[in-house]
């Protein structure tokens, strides 16, 4: 039981939060022809679409209310009316997703209400799909965008289904949380698939932000699932939420809908994935499939050798709350000591974490905690390098952003394969730092030498 | 507010600024931000400005006070380079949370103060106001001022909140609070003829160190950089310096002309992109220097450093024509705005298309900056298959362009290189050059072009989605041939102003309706020209093609 904490500090440095507008923004992306649209000032979109296009290396559509100090002293709503019409016209998209900021918030501005205003005076729109999300950058964090987004999407756009309808019991439908990558979504969907059944990605930022190559240029989001798609998501059989953030938009689903679900907090690991595949196995009436039980026996494996290596490890981890607990879980499986943790917001996955305490706070407090406490091995989003860096310990990115690596979008962590994956990669980057930093000489045992480095120096990897 | 908005107008009224000097008065006073629209706009706001600007200085804690978005989501995410101190690169921010919206933020902002002096106490803290807490009605200047009193040491408040406007305005409003606040504050520990400020440069990607080690070959010293791998005290004796030159752009032309007012400090701006215009640079801070005293036969020097590095560079530059001969460049940007950039490029073999450049005379270039300049607006303003098309059509073999377009470039297996501010690679100087034709030629002979072009085996060749894509734009064309009508009705929906979203049609009503002559009329009229003013020149060029024809039609009309 993980005691939670709360930072005392006036000012946070190195931030690791980003904000609520912008995990939402992210969740719209997920649809297709979506117009994600910030009712803020520009800078509100363009510091997330710095952040998005670094992570993704792909082009974000984003848009902005571009509200001026006096716009926001006498209200939006001109600005809100104008810029939906703009993105009407120059982009044609399928549907506008709608957050608040800071700025509009601290005002009151409201804008369901202006929403509702517009299409009255503008038959042009009176039928396009729009979302709105309030979402004030003094409040909460990411993942709570994501997740208010979300529920928001299945409120406003899912269709309930008429009065005796036929459930489809192949279709189940799937509301993935922000810390799933564009490539775990789409091993998760082979999985579901290789059970005969037929999911639906709600949202789906793997059909969006896989770096594909669209079949044409298009301004908006280059896939994702469609607004019709949403819609029909009413006749699906279950709801599988992955990450405890999902819980609300699944209840969503359910109040509406009156289809039952599913919610998985984890997707890396041995257990979670066993889980997974049981409950799949249940619910399409069909074997786990020849092809996971290999895969199953992999994973067993990778794990027994990869334990040698992560197993001691005394771990810093920065994140989330989902993905803290579904990483920092799983490596402590396999053998590392949780000693710090840092995330960015309450959640109640965070007492049950396997450490004496968290805290929400900021990568000053972990790293000073790494440094009081030990730590040689670090994961967190790629605003850890300074920290690395002064530590000199190995450092896993994870989460987002991720900005001066590659390959963010597809790294995976779910699945019996992406777990084993995983497992390679994080053993590799210690083994190196082993290497690197870890050989003996003749003075490392010696009385008074002071070279020995926690247990990564006197536990020998080979 | 009441004196930020002084402030702002003060900086409006720049009378440095050129094309300041050719407006009206009430033009003036309207500003030179670009009208931002929403639903089509782009580009950071007025603190991301700020921050651009000051950020670069190296032992300063930059403290931003807001809520998390406007510093969370943008940290340590510049590519400027410290010599030093990395406390630049620390992210501090009072986050401020909602009772703080309610109750005030001052108090959180005092002890975030104390907190970092504490902690790392560094020779400055730099407060930025962000949108929140100026609607709420935070005053950071005084709390900046309390702060200076009860901890001895400078806090400076950095006064441009987002929602003031462009982060064109954040750097002049930046250049502001060092003139204010920090700039003459200090003296140097001593002082010589060859003591140089550089305005303007933030040393992005470590460039400044392309030309450091020429100016230290001649006994130039920076006595202040503003603002990359800069240091408190330097900015802050900054005065003492006997010329400046201002790199390149506009954005702090401000600190610039009122260093020169105050201090007597001249100043030349000048560019390091390019060989001739580095030279050019170099010749100009010795000319400045001799004339503020310096011994003369630092230009004997000057000349001597530039002919050798010249011939060097262009010795380097030479083995690349074969390579580049035939090859097209098209070139996208408001980044490098340098006529010599294009100058070596030509000069290298390679052939520039969608910009035409002539070497030749001063107003030449200044038009291809501006032409360059507006067509880096107008591609803002295409959608992605227009500029795929455009791509296609000027057969060109690689793109040089800012991060927006990128995509559209590799999408289309195009080779693509970036020139603007998100590059990974230094370019400036002699050095610079070089390398940027390095990088241009690596780009194009990879030959990773020719397998990510390959079709798929399941795909039919001449059935890829591009060629589909431009099939499908070839289609329109084909109809707009065959349909004058529709072909007229198009070319007159071409918007030319894309700020106040005017088409040609409506200027060309305009100008023959009222025989219109000058651009102020049509502005007056139509409001074309009348945000950013980058479309003068094309309403100049509209003007110029309808006057001749003007009488007769005019005639025909009554």
């Amino acid at each position: 039981m993980a005691e939670v904490k709360t930072s005392k500090k006036s000012c946070s440095v190195n931030p690791l939060k980003m904000s609520q507008p912008i995990g939402g923004a992210l969740a719209f992306m997920g649809l297709r022809g979506a117009m994600p649209l910030l009712h803020g000032s520009q800078g509100c979109t363009s510091f997330g679409l710095v952040l998005f296009v670094r992570h993704f290396k792909e082009a974000i559509p984003m848009q902005t209310t571009a509200m001026s100090e006096v716009a926001t002293v006498l209200g939006g709503f001109d600005n809100v009316e104008q810029a939906i019409l703009n993105i009407h016209k120059k982009t044609k998209p399928e549907i506008i997703g709608i957050c608040s900021t800071g700025v509009t918030e601290t005002k009151g501005d409201d804008v369901e209400g202006y929403i509702k205003l517009v299409r009255e005076k503008n038959p042009d729109v009176k039928d396009l799909p729009m979302v709105y999300v309030s979402t004030p950058d003094f409040k909460d964090a990411f993942q709570d965008g994501w997740e208010k987004t979300v529920a928001r999407m299945v409120e406003v756009l899912v269709d309930t289904p008429a009065e005796g309808a036929a459930t489809d019991q192949k279709r189940i439908n799937v509301l993935p949380g922000c810390h799933l990558t564009p490539g775990d979504l789409d091993e998760l969907r082979s999985i579901i698939e290789d059970f005969g059944l037929v999911p639906t990605f709600l949202p789906d930022i793997a059909g969006s932000l896989d770096g594909h190559i669209p079949d044409d240029f298009t301004p908006t989001t280059i896939g994702g699932v469609g607004v019709d798609e949403v819609a029909a998501m009413g006749q699906a059989a279950w709801t599988i939420a992955i990450g405890a953030q999902m819980r609300r938009a699944a209840q969503a689903m359910e109040k509406k809908t009156g289809i039952p679900f599913k919610l998985l907090e984890r997707l890396c690991g041995l257990e979670a994935n066993d889980k997974l595949m049981s409950f799949l196995s249940k619910i399409s009436g069909r074997p786990v499939p020849k092809k996971y039980r290999r895969q199953r026996g992999q994973l067993v494996d990778a794990m027994l050798d990869g334990h040698f290596h992560i197993g001691g490890r005394r771990l810093a981890i920065g994140a989330e709350p989902d993905l803290l607990n579904d990483l920092g879980g799983f490596l402590h499986e396999m053998g590392a000591h949780m000693v710090a943790a840092v995330t960015t917001n309450h959640s109640p996955v965070l007492e049950h974490l396997p450490t004496e305490d968290v805290l929400i706070g900021d990568l000053e407090d972990l790293e000073t905690m790494a440094k009081e406490r030990g730590c040689d091995f670090l994961v967190t989003h790629s605003h850890g390098r300074q920290m690395a860096a002064r530590l000199n310990i190995p450092f896993y990115r994870a989460g987002l952003p991720t900005f001066d690596r590659i390959g963010a979008g597809h790294q995976l962590s779910v699945g019996y394969r992406g777990t084993r994956d995983m497992i390679f990669t994080i053993a590799n980057l210690l083994i190196a730092d082993h290497e690197e930093n870890h050989e003996p000489t003749p003075d490392t045992w010696r009385e008074g030498a002071g070279h020995g480095h926690g247990a990564a120096a006197s536990v020998s990897a080979h | 507010m009441s004196s930020l908005s002084a402030t702002i107008q003060d900086v409006f009224n720049e009378p440095g600024c050129g094309k300041n000097a050719d407006k009206s008065e009430a033009e003036r006073k309207k500003g030179c931000t670009k009208q931002l629209q929403p639903g089509g706009a782009a580009g950071g706001c007025a603190f991301d400005g700020a921050k651009i600007a000051l950020q670069p200085l190296t032992d300063v804690a930059h403290l931003v006070h807001g809520p998390i978005a406007c510093e969370g989501n943008s940290w340590d995410n510049r590519g400027a380079r410290s010599s030093g101190s990395q406390i630049w690169r620390t992210g501090f921010t009072t986050d401020i949370n909602e009772t703080d919206v309610v109750f005030g933020g001052e108090k959180r902002l005092f002890k975030s103060i104390r907190e970092i002096i504490e902690k790392y106490d560094p020779p400055a803290i730099f407060v930025y106001q962000t949108c929140v807490p100026a609607m709420i009605g935070d005053d950071i200047d005084a709390v900046c001022k309390a702060a200076k009193e009860k901890f001895g040491k400078p806090v400076i408040p950095i006064n441009a909140p987002g929602f003031v406007g462009s982060k064109n305005l954040g750097n002049k409003l930046a250049g502001e609070a060092l003139l204010c606040h920090v700039i003459g504050t200090e003296e140097p520990e001593y002082t010589t003829p060859y003591d140089i400020n550089i305005i303007g440069e933030y040393n992005l990607s470590g460039e400044l160190w392309q030309i450091k080690p020429l100016l230290d070959e001649l006994g130039i010293r920076i006595l202040a950089c503003i603002s990359g791998d800069g240091k408190y005290k330097e900015v802050a004796s900054a005065h003492r310096a006997k010329a400046a030159m201002m790199v390149c752009s506009k954005a702090m032309i401000n600190v610039a002309r009122k260093m020169e007012e105050r201090y007597g400090i001249p100043f030349f701006e000048g560019s390091f992109y390019g060989i001739e215009d580095t030279s050019d640079a170099l010749r100009e801070i010795s000319q400045l220097l001799v004339e503020r005293g310096a011994d003369p036969e630092l230009l004997d020097r000057t000349e001597a450093l530039i002919a050798r590095e010249e011939a060097r560079a262009w010795a380097a530059i030479a083995p690349f024509k074969p390579r580049f001969k035939g090859k097209k460049v098209l070139l996208i940007t408001g980044g490098v705005k340098s006529w010599s950039v294009l100058a070596a490029l030509q000069e290298a073999g390679l052939e520039l298309t969608g910009t035409s450049v002539k070497k030749s005379t001063k107003e030449d270039k200044a038009r291809i900056k501006e032409l360059m300049g507006q067509d880096a607006h107008m591609i803002e303003d295409m959608t992605p298959r227009e500029m795929y098309k455009m791509l296609k059509d000027a057969q060109a073999d690689i793109m040089l362009s800012g991060g927006r377009s990128q995509f559209v470039a590799l999408k289309a297996s195009m080779p693509w290189l970036d020139i603007n501010q998100e590059r990974h690679h230094a370019y400036m100087g002699y050095v610079g050059m070089v390398k940027l034709l390095q990088e241009i030629d690596k780009a194009l002979y990879n030959p990773v072009w020719q397998q990510v072009r390959k079709p798929a085996p399941w795909e039919a060749e001449g059935d890829t989605w591009q060629e589909r894509a431009m099939a499908e734009a070839e289609a329109e064309e084909a109809i707009l041939a065959a349909d004058p009508q529709l072909a007229e009705q198009k070319r007159r929906e071409t918007r030319v102003c894309i700020c106040k979203s005017v088409d040609l049609g409506t200027i060309e009503d305009a100008i023959l309706s009222r025989n219109l002559t000058t651009v102020d009329e049509v502005r007056e009229l139509t409001n074309a020209s009348g945000g950013c003013s980058d479309c003068t020149s094309r309403v100049e060029d509209i003007l110029a093609s309808l006057t001749q024809s003007a009488p007769a039609l005019a005639v025909a009309a009554e």
